[in-house]
């Protein structure tokens, strides 16, 4: 098995335009890894940069500059439909509004993500959807599964292509006490499973505690720790 | 669903086709207004076409009408078409002028002016029915008939008439004067002998009569000389006495109608040749042009109307969707995926709009085509499909597809980290 790390940021740096003119810096880590099949917090307030973070791993959002090594490929090297089949084959993202499409099914929703990672596997799809339990409401569409059932699909999507490494960004944010901690559970467990990589952003105390490893994204996140120190 | 292992089914077109069931209010007012546009075009090209060919008459055994001095146009409209009033009548003794000419392969006369039930009755000779003289295009008389005898009160119908009226071989008809309905009753019956086949032509609305008959019908005056005489029974009508609405002539070659052109039109004055009878159709047709480019240009103001409300719709729906839009982003789809996505999707609405204004087409096409067919007899077929009328639909399809350039433009535009996620 491989000991090279399934993330790892080299220097890198994200500035975005600020509407009264000039530009803003966002972002800015000099270093940091993450090993194949490790399980990580990083702990982040709001403005903290971890959006902007997560969506550069996940090569949504290119760096202005650095290199975002992510499963033995260079995303900050790729163009933008690279980027785009390269993430769907690798990164799985969780969001915390879950963002299904509501038009398809659960199945369907899942079936999508495996399309754009190059193979749909319908009996994966479902087996997927079983695993959360979810295997009676394979033709439900997301009005039709609460908040929580929402939750799963999400996780289950985010695993249809069986990805290295497995991205959420404050997954629990919307659910109340008790599902939030199922749902972190069945995300660590389901990681696990699969053998993906979990990094997870949150200002959630609770969640972080579950990690054996935490970063604190104001230590991280140079611009950020100036920003506070200033 | 089944559980095999593909890509098939989860495609562009899946996307496309889930849009379009999403949005299926304004996808089917889309559709409609494009098959509305489609079915105008096709139905304006359509009947344009077909009915400048059947009224160009390219299955007509005749050349050219000699007919009183008047406009050629108004010849033509009598004695082929049988509508309006005849300008006047020509005497005999030119009628048999022409006949004898050389090169003259058949002289047929035209006596009009009465009616059976609203249709027009006109007196001529068997020669109007002679498949040798008319180089095979006379019409033919449908099984169970014969053509009348010119010495006795027989008549031939038109299988238009015989469809209205239900009259068959056997039966009685009693003319009436007057092109139209609402003249006296004259005292003579005419046998019904026979039924023409459909020939799709203006011929299809007449009834045949004997000339002979038309002069001796009960209160028809004759003129031929200039002074009036009423035809007696057992009595001869002297030539002179004679007189004929047209003549319906076929010349041998072209050379002839030059000759005769020549004769009537610049050498004499009270004869008119409208030769060759297609171009004075042309002319009439280029008079009445406006008519069919206004109908053409209100078809392409629809067209255009259409494809504004894909644009239309398909923005809005791309405004609505840009949350969903990133999604797809976020799970892998490119920007080329979706901008052929919603390309596909104007196209689809596009497709079906066409398809449906197939179907308006047909329904267009047949409501004109039985108004034509009333006022004309000209029968027009739908399914004879033109060239244009064919690529219609086609083009429809194409422009629909163009017309998702703008609204996939947008898709395209779709920032997944702005449309899906706020910075922090």
């Amino acid at each position: 098995m491989s000991t090279e790390p399934v993330l790892r940021l080299e220097a890198v740096k994200k500035a975005y335009d600020a509407p009264e003119g000039g530009r803003v810096e966002v972002l800015d880590v000099e270093r940091f890894e993450v090993a194949r099949g490790e399980q990580v917090a990083l702990r982040g307030s709001s403005g903290s940069g971890k959006t902007t973070l997560l969506h550069i791993i996940a090569g949504i959002v290119k760096p202005d500059a650095g290199a975002v090594h992510v499963a033995g490929t260079d995303v900050a090297r790729l163009g933008e439909a690279q980027r785009d089949h390269w993430r769907a084959k690798h990164v799985g993202y969780i969001y915390q509004s879950f963002h299904l499409l509501q038009g398809f099914s659960a199945l369907e929703n899942i079936a999508l993500a495996m399309k754009f990672g190059g193979r749909v596997d319908l009996a994966r799809a479902k087996n997927l959807l079983e695993q959360v339990g979810l295997g009676a409401r394979l033709n439900y569409k997301p009005r039709q599964l609460s908040i929580g059932q929402q939750q799963r699909v999400a996780v289950a999507r985010a695993l249809a292509n069986t990805p290295a490494l497995v991205l959420a960004d404050e997954p629990t944010g919307n659910l109340d006490r008790e599902h939030a901690d199922a749902a972190l559970e069945l995300i660590l467990s389901l990681c696990k499973a699969s053998g993906a990589a979990l990094l997870v952003v949150s200002h959630d105390e609770r969640v972080v505690a579950r990690f054996p490893r935490v970063v604190d994204l104001a230590t991280l996140n140079r611009r950020a720790a100036a920003g506070a120190r200033a | 669903m089944s559980t095999r292992t593909s890509s098939g089914g989860f495609g562009l077109w899946m996307l496309a086709r889930r849009s379009l069931r999403q949005h299926a209010v304004s996808t089917s007012i889309t559709a409609a207004s494009l098959a509305l546009a489609c079915g105008l075009v096709m139905a304006v090209l359509g009947i344009r076409a077909q009915s400048e060919r059947a009224f160009l008459l390219e299955g007509s055994p005749f050349d050219a009408v000699l007919g009183v001095r008047s406009s050629a146009t108004q010849l033509v409209l009598n004695s082929v078409f049988h509508l309006e009033t005849s300008p006047g009548n020509l005497p005999w003794t030119t009628y048999e002028q022409v006949r004898a000419a050389p090169g003259v392969r058949a002289a047929v006369p035209y006596a009009v002016g009465d009616n059976w039930k609203g249709f027009r009755i006109v007196g001529t000779t068997a020669e109007q029915f002679d498949d040798a003289k008319l180089r095979g295009r006379a019409p033919r008389v449908a099984p169970g008939g014969r053509v009348f005898d010119e010495e006795l009160r027989e008549a031939l119908v038109g299988s238009f008439v015989a469809q209205k009226t239900g009259v068959r071989v056997g039966d009685t008809i009693h003319p009436s004067h007057g092109p139209l309905t609402g003249g006296h009753d004259h005292d003579e019956d005419y046998v019904v002998v026979g039924v023409l086949e459909p020939t799709n032509t203006p011929s299809d609305r007449v009834l045949w009569i004997p000339l002979e008959g038309m002069f001796r019908m009960e209160g028809h005056v004759l003129r031929g000389d200039g002074e009036e005489y009423h035809a007696e029974h057992h009595e001869e009508i002297p030539d002179d006495k004679k007189e004929v609405s047209a003549v319906l002539l076929a010349f041998d070659a072209p050379q002839v109608g030059l000759q005769l052109e020549q004769k009537f039109n610049r050498d004499g004055k009270e004869a008119t040749l409208a030769w060759p009878v297609s171009r004075v159709v042309l002319e009439l047709f280029d008079k009445i042009g406006w008519m069919s480019r206004v109908l053409e240009l209100v078809a392409y103001a629809t067209v255009l109307v259409a494809a504004a409300s894909i644009v239309a719709s398909l923005y809005d729906a791309m405004a609505q969707r840009r949350r969903e839009l990133a999604i797809l982003r976020a799970l892998g789809a490119t920007r080329a995926q979706l901008f052929a996505s919603v390309v596909l999707q104007a196209g689809a609405i596009a497709a079906l709009g066409a398809l449906a204004g197939c179907a308006i087409y047909v329904a267009i096409f047949a409501v004109a085509r039985e108004a034509i067919r009333a006022q004309t007899g000209v029968v027009l077929d739908p399914f004879e499909i033109e060239t244009s009328v064919a690529l219609a639909p086609l083009g429809m399809v194409v422009l629909g597809a163009l017309c998702g350039l703008l609204p996939a433009w947008k898709a395209y535009s779709v920032e997944v980290a702005d449309d899906l996620a706020p910075l922090s």
